[in-house]
């Protein structure tokens, strides 16, 4: 097991700093800029505004300086004196004198300022909207297992009867349907012929229902189509068998024997699932007027705002990264033939 | 393996446990009492710093925030007293001088004084603030100069270079270098509002990393206008709470206001609806049509224009027959009446029409469509194009991506292809990637818009001399920059607009630019919002804002539902409405302990819809 993890965090180091290297230079090299409107800037204007965010360094220094830890800005040294005959580490200072920091960059978990929210830093966007975007994202998840397992046990229990036919065109009408149009659907409905539920907005957990039921629906389909395998093949295993033949309930045999087996696939699909409903949220984030992450995974590319967009990228590489791995732990869990240390 | 074993009993009850404890986390503080009155901004603000934007989200956040030394009237828009109680012009309309009241406070309880215009003007004109809209006040003394002559990114010259000054403590004196008409209006801009000095230097001292945004926390800022922060929610809402300290609090209605960040048209219309949100400033395009009759929908003229902008510098387009020809040939009879739909005005002129003492010069056209698609013909035979002549080459429309651009690109490329045989393609980019093509000119034709900042013509004729940022177009003339730059300088304010009227005349006879169209507003409000008004500028201003009765709204209502077309629909806000303290129907709410303030709007007993329509 620890062996297992020391390897993965290797892979998590060499991953997190690929994506970082080449989403920063792949950013910089689109066209446009932060700081492009549709009025022109004075030239002045428009040169101060880049320096105060340092983009007019080269690029390889803004890199440095976004990665950390050390701080690059101007006139530093690795040790100063200060006026007084002080000697200090890394605390320099600037050309007015006041003190700049030393260590900053993603490698001290300090995202920077963002380029467009001038009033928020990065990190403080990503702590307002993570935990939002995670709810959203654990609620149709739970709602997405719930019901794609159900129905998926309910198919492979009897395969090729009008329960399993009709239970697997649902699932073919939730892949095929895309959310935005069963969000506008549920909305017509819910809120103006039966004004049940507020039309957006996030709060309480009226709010919550529409976009986790959106969300949720189309991997709740992919689950059961999955859970139908899965079963399908658990049950005419022959350990199965054993257990009718023990005289056990079938209950028991489906619940207890058959459906760790039939999960496991479900279990491989929840990590990369889990990602997609996280970067899949911006849809519906923005259809129901949610203010989670998904939505500045796009915002942010498309305003230029650099630092926002890598802040966003690297934490979404961290969570997919990591939730792999506690899924590929939880196989052990489920399969006791499956060992980490085999990997 | 025992490792294991616990393992499979802790890890689900932990992850449980964990998504539990985030889902209480997500939600603490997120239920909210509704707001007297909520709007929807349209986007995020990127800054309410108002020394530094430019954007109209930002603008309605600093309006409700800080107020100038004048505020203008929420219909005419003419000058109203705002922290100067009184101002005198010089006969040479040289010299503004400002008398500042002696009531107004910052919300930390200082007094407004002389010496915070004096520091929040330096600040707005040092370079090293790098305002983008500093060069609006570049027509003082001096300030160009300030801003724009620098050493390594700082200025060389002093601010007392400028010609703004102090005389005492409640005067302010602006020396200008020409006459500026709209310069009153200049004074009412939101970029020109103060900040407090001591806000911005606590914050410098207190966190010398992150002051620049820290100063503007809800808990560190200070303001001067009817509002103040109470928390920003970011891609959410700014809650605004009235502040006690402004200067005409008495006459501010409501208590909390929220702006939110509806990015999605048609999810702002459908809060509108469910009358969760009380003003929205644009409705999805396809439902337009169904809005016009609504007593809620009033579009009226918008300073601005929609057109192309033409590359001048590349064959065939640099022929100005040519350039003529294919505006004679753009329908904009149809594009307005099929395609945009919300009454907008087909546009011959750079400038849009109704500022007040300026004519247009429109570019010469026929009296009908055909006239002027027979003309075109004509003129491109003269350039020695179509049968017998030379073919004309493939061109492109170039566009940022958006459906309706793309709709009237289609109905003009198809007007050039049917009548002039020109074979017009549609390139779509990426906003930003669009501005870089447009800024280097490395387009045939380009969509573009130009919004005015003020009433005045100089702001749209300006664009286009010789070099200018704005420009993009590769187009110069000399007679044109001459007429421009004596224009700035004239005193007569008659003379003035007559040369810039010539300029634009230049401008329609050799068409750099193909008009379109002239913008109309598009807001969409509850009628029973009063102190709001549909103008020109589409600006509006949060304390002239409250509810009215439904004594007040029938007496709205009489006065327009005589008209057939008009039909009432469900007002949103309280029955009771919401004055202000000073009104006369404010004070018996304020006698009254606890109001119904926070009061959801009525949901299930508002009247059917189409009770008073018509008659």
């Amino acid at each position: 097991m620890l062996r297992f993890l020391a390897r993965r965090f290797l892979w998590f180091v060499i991953t997190i700093s690929t994506v970082m290297t080449v989403s920063f230079f792949l950013m910089h090299s689109v066209k446009g800029g932060p700081f492009d409107g549709e009025r022109k800037l004075d030239p002045v204007i428009e040169a101060n505004i880049k320096a105060r965010y340092h983009l007019d360094w080269p690029l390889w220094r803004q890199y440095l300086q976004y990665v950390g830890p050390f701080n690059l800005d101007d006139q530093r040294a690795l040790a100063a004196f200060d006026e007084e005959g002080g000697f200090s580490l890394w605390r320099s200072e600037g050309a007015e004198g006041e003190p700049t920091r030393a260590f900053g960059g993603v490698l001290t978990g300090d995202f920077g300022p963002s380029f467009r929210y001038k009033d928020f830093t990065v990190n403080d966007i990503l702590e307002e909207s993570l935990p939002i975007s995670a709810l959203l994202g654990v609620l149709s998840m739970m709602f997405a297992v719930a019901l794609g397992v159900s129905a998926g046990i309910a198919s492979a229990l009897r395969p090729g009867s009008g329960i399993d036919l009709t239970l697997r065109i649902a699932a073919t009408g939730g892949i095929a349907l895309p959310n935005f149009v069963i969000a506008s659907f549920l909305v017509i409905l819910f809120v103006f012929l039966i004004p049940l539920l507020p039309v957006a907005g996030w709060g309480t957990i009226q709010h919550m229902l529409l976009p986790g039921f959106c969300l949720g629906l189309v991997f709740a389909a992919y689950i059961a189509r999955l859970t139908r395998t899965g079963m399908l093949e658990t049950l005419s295993a022959d350990y199965i068998r054993t257990a009718h033949a023990k005289g056990l309930a079938p209950r028991t045999v489906v619940m207890r024997h058959a459906l760790k087996g039939g999960l496991l696939p479900v279990v491989s699909y929840l990590g990369p699932a889990t990602a997609g409903i996280l970067t899949g949220s911006l849809v519906i984030e923005k259809i129901f007027f949610i203010p989670g992450t998904g939505s500045h995974f796009i915002n942010a590319a498309t305003n230029r705002d650099y630092t926002l967009a890598m802040g966003v990228t690297i934490l979404f590489t961290v969570l997919v990264y990591t939730l792999n791995t506690v899924v590929d732990m939880a196989y052990t869990l489920l399969d006791p033939r499956i060992k980490l240390e085999d990997e | 393996m025992a490792l294991q074993r616990i393992a499979r009993q802790v890890i689900p009850v932990a992850l449980l446990a964990s998504l539990l404890g985030g889902a209480i986390y997500a939600t603490r503080g997120a239920r909210l009492e509704p707001a007297d009155f909520v709007f929807n901004n349209g986007t995020e603000v990127q800054t309410l710093d108002p020394a530094t934007v430019t954007g109209v989200p930002e603008g309605r956040a600093i309006r409700m925030l800080f107020e100038g030394l004048l505020v203008s009237h929420p219909e005419t828009l003419e000058p109203l007293p705002g922290v100067a109680e009184r101002w005198e012009v010089s006969d040479d309309g040289l010299e503004y001088t400002f008398h500042l009241r002696h009531d107004a406070l910052w919300s930390n309880g200082d007094q407004v004084t002389s010496a915070d215009f004096m520091w929040s003007f330096e600040r707005f004109l040092d370079p090293q603030t790098a305002a983008e809209y500093a060069y609006m006040l570049w027509y003082v003394e001096g300030a160009e100069a300030f801003t724009t002559e620098v050493e390594d990114g700082r200025a060389v010259h002093g601010f007392d270079t400028v010609g703004i000054t102090a005389p005492d403590e409640y005067t302010l004196r602006f020396r200008l270098k020409a006459p500026t008409p709209f310069f009153l209006e200049l004074m009412a801009f939101y970029p020109m509002f103060p900040v407090n000095r001591r806000n911005i230097e606590e914050a410098q001292e207190r966190f010398p990393d992150r002051w620049q945004q820290q100063w503007l926390r809800p808990e560190n800022i200070v303001c001067n206008g009817p509002y103040v922060v109470e928390f920003r929610r970011v891609n959410d809402r700014i809650r605004f709470v009235k502040n006690p300290s402004y200067w005409d609090a008495d006459n501010v209605a409501f208590e909390t206001v929220d702006a939110l960040a509806v990015e999605s048209y048609t999810t702002a219309l459908n809060l509108y609806l469910t009358g969760e949100c009380h003003w929205i400033d644009v409705p999805p395009a396809n439902v337009i049509q169904e809005l016009m009759p609504r007593e809620d929908f009033n579009p009226i003229p918008y300073l601005g224009t929609y057109f192309y902008r033409v590359n001048v510098t590349k064959p065939p387009l640099n022929d100005p027959l040519v350039r003529r020809a294919l505006s004679l040939t753009i329908p904009r009879k149809d594009i307005c009446e099929k395609v945009t739909k919300a009454g907008q005005v087909p546009a011959y002129a750079l400038v849009p029409p109704g500022l007040a003492g300026y004519t247009n010069a429109n570019m010469p056209h026929g009296a009908s469509y055909e006239a002027d698609v027979a003309e075109a013909k004509r003129l491109m035979a003269e350039a020695g194009y179509g049968p017998g002549g030379k073919t004309f080459p493939t061109i492109e429309i170039h566009y940022n991506t958006a459906d309706a651009h793309m709709q009237i690109a289609l109905v003009i490329a198809d007007a050039w292809s049917k009548y002039l045989g020109i074979n017009a393609k549609l390139l779509n980019q990426e906003w930003k990637v669009y501005l870089d093509t447009q800024s280097n000119v490395g387009y045939d034709v380009s969509r573009s818009a130009w919004i005015g900042d003020y009433a005045d013509p100089n702001n749209f004729v300006d664009l286009f001399v010789t070099g200018g940022e704005n420009n993009k177009t590769g187009w110069g003339n000399a007679d044109y920059d001459r007429l421009v730059r004596d224009a700035a300088a004239e005193l007569d304010p008659a003379k003035r607009m007559a040369m810039l009227q010539a300029a634009e005349a230049i401008l329609v006879d050799e068409l750099p630019v193909l008009p379109i169209y002239n913008y109309v507003t598009q807001t969409t409000f509850s009628p029973r919002l009063g102190g709001y008004f549909p103008n020109v500028k589409d600006e509006h201003f949060p304390k002239f804002w409250y509810w009215m009765d439904e004594e007040e709204l029938a007496a709205k209502r009489a006065g327009h539902m005589g008209r057939d077309d008009m039909q009432a629909v469900e007002a949103w806000g309280p029955k009771a409405g919401l004055y202000p303290p000073a009104h006369p129907k404010g004070r018996a709410r304020v006698s009254n302990e606890g109001p119904p303030l926070n009061e959801a709007p009525p949901l299930n007993e508002a009247p059917p819809l189409n009770e008073e329509g018509g008659d």
